[in-house]
């Protein structure tokens, strides 16, 4: 007798299919080929550069190789050799002090920021141009301005973090306390409800699912950010991890370095999303 | 009732509201020289066609509009701002949905008296919440209710807060009839219990009729007046399924049909008249009851405009 799949069976089998043609394709393109020294260059010559052999390994990495880095890496995360050498998890944890900590900052100066601008249509409309022309500047853009007046590499990349958190949440809430329905607002004046309890029991609550996405949308441009900037400074962190890995030309670190910053990026977001889903109401 | 000679409960003077043109010209008067008193325990129902500025009256008592010319007291002081002393059951309802039934009516009734703790404010809201027949459903939120449902926990948090005068802006509009019928029962019994002063919009003749002790009629806008009012006498308790069955009944439901269907228009001649004042036309049952049967072979058509009786005069007109 034939069963009938679930939606969920379906997706997870494609998804499982996926994955072992990801592997074998990623197999096949790294096979080690037997012609790699091509015909008419001196065999010695071509030892010389490395490739030397009948058959020469590709330098990217195969799965199985990947495999062993990620089992070696994830079996001791914490480890610390010196500056050039530390485990993924010191890494990791680097970046997302950094992350975190200059994303809480945005989000204390965006929030009760939004909540002015949102309730004012004046200071709205005289806000809005500086936040049009500061919003589309790329965040790495300041970095120079940073290290000048911070002169600090770690500090100047949690500033980096706050300036790019700032701007989506400074407009969601923004947005969401201006466009609470006028109804709520009425109920509350007609039961004479003091400005503060108003702000927290009806506004708040009110403009929640929209301030909560503005805080997605920052954490997940902080989490594109922070890499980037600490290529730059250096030092310690996932960026750092990258580029230095890259000197060391251990593809097979570098994508490990990827794969971590994909995952850790996609936990970062299902926080928000459960939150979301918290606050969430349905009218 | 109240005797009409204590002193009014509500007294609005000479409300106008006139917005500026917005091309520049002549100013738009939606409404202007209205005048009315409401007896403390009246029920008092106003209708009208759309645009004559009723749910703008309802926001200048609730304190939520104010009016460009006129005043209004209540008990003596003049409405100026929102307050707890008047409760408004608002259309569309306006429960906050990210709250429970009983946490809605709580953040009314915490409002009410900030300084009851958590098991008075609960127990109070219950008590309101079982009044209007959702005991059991407290802990739900809004988005779980039907549309009557909701419109009975605004009820119970109007009520809640135990406030010296309710205002309906047309609180059944969006309910199915069926549901409708049972809410105004409950709305008739809970007004009877609590000795409520009401002031309510309807565009539901029958509904004005069960609920109310005077029915107000708005001509048509611009310049919307009120025009006529009529004392609705029938005898409380009044009952949906019998009310019907009252002698003057039919003439007051002919009566008022037959000022939104024709009569509402024809007061643009008054609003001309360079010294027109203000004052409504009234009329009580009794005299409806003459001209309807005069007028009418059967029950349940609609009389043509009564003509000649001397009582349709329009005074000071």
């Amino acid at each position: 007798m034939k069963t009938r799949l679930s939606l969920n069976q379906k997706s997870t089998l494609l998804s499982l299919v996926l994955f072992g043609v990801i592997l074998l394709v990623w197999q096949l393109a790294t096979l080690p080929q037997a012609d790699t020294v091509a015909a008419g260059v001196d065999p010695e010559y071509a030892a010389l550069m490395g490739g030397g052999g009948a058959t020469a390994a590709s330098s990217f990495p195969t799965p199985a190789a990947m495999g062993q880095t990620l089992w070696d890496k994830l079996s001791d995360p914490f480890y610390d050799n010196g500056p050039n050498d530390k485990g993924i998890g010191i890494q990791l944890a680097y970046s997302l002090v950094r992350v975190l900590g200059g994303f809480f900052l945005a989000a204390m100066v965006a929030i009760p920021l939004g909540f002015v601008i949102g309730n004012s249509r004046v200071i709205y409309q005289a806000v809005d141009p500086y936040v049009q022309v500061l919003k589309p500047i790329s965040p790495l853009a300041w970095m120079p301005l940073a290290l000048y007046t911070i002169k600090d590499a770690s500090a100047s990349s949690i500033f980096v973090i706050f300036i790019c958190s700032l701007w989506p949440m400074l407009i969601n809430t923004a947005h969401g306390v201006a466009n609470v329905r006028h109804d709520w607002l009425d109920v509350s004046r007609t039961l004479e409800v003091n400005p503060l309890r108003k702000a927290f029991r009806v506004i708040l609550p009110a403009a929640a699912p929209t301030i909560l996405a503005g805080m997605r949308i920052s954490m997940g441009i902080a989490w594109l950010v922070i890499v980037a900037a600490e290529m730059l400074v250096g030092g310690t962190g996932i960026g750092y991890f990258v580029w230095n890995e890259w000197n060391n030309l251990s593809l097979t670190n570098v994508l490990f370095a990827i794969l971590m910053i994909g995952v850790v990026g996609m936990a970062l977001d299902s926080v928000f999303g459960v939150l979301s889903k918290r606050v969430a109401y349905q009218e | 009732m109240t005797s009409p000679l204590s002193h009014p409960f509500l007294q609005v003077e000479n409300l106008a509201r006139i917005y500026p043109s917005p091309t520049g010209g002549d100013d738009v008067t939606v409404f202007d020289h209205v005048n009315f008193r409401i007896h403390k325990g009246e029920f008092v129902a106003v209708t009208g066609h759309s645009g004559c500025g009723k749910s703008t009256i309802l926001n200048i008592l609730a304190g939520l509009d104010a009016a460009s010319t006129g005043n209004v007291f209540m008990d003596g002081r003049e409405v100026a701002g929102p307050s707890l002393d008047r409760g408004v059951i608002f259309q569309s309802h306006a429960l906050m949905p990210w709250l429970t039934v009983l946490e809605n009516v709580s953040f009314a009734v915490k409002s009410r008296w900030p300084r009851w703790n958590k098991q008075k404010v609960c127990d109070h809201a219950m008590r309101y919440i079982e009044l209007v027949g959702l005991k059991g459903a407290e802990h739900k939120k809004p988005s779980q209710l039907s549309g009557g449902m909701k419109q009975r926990v605004g009820i119970a948090r109007a009520f809640s807060i135990e406030p010296k005068m309710l205002l309906m802006d047309e609180p059944f509009g969006a309910l199915d009839a069926l549901t409708r019928g049972v809410i105004q029962e409950e709305l008739l019994k809970i007004c009877a219990e609590t000795q409520q002063t009401v002031f309510m919009i309807t565009h539901d003749v029958d509904e004005a009729i069960l609920l109310s002790d005077k029915i107000m009629l708005m001509s048509n806008g611009p310049h919307a007046r009120i025009a006529e009012i009529v004392n609705n006498t029938l005898p409380r308790p009044r009952e949906r399924s019998a009310i019907h069955k009252q002698p003057h009944y039919y003439p007051i439901r002919n009566h008022l049909v037959d000022f939104l269907v024709s009569r509402s228009k024809q007061f643009g001649a008054l609003r001309d008249a360079p010294d027109a004042t203000s004052s409504p036309t009234v009329f009580d049952p009794a005299d409806l009851l003459e001209s309807f049967e005069s007028t009418q072979p059967e029950l349940n058509v609609v009389p043509a405009p009564p003509v000649g009786k001397p009582h349709i005069h329009l005074v000071n007109a």
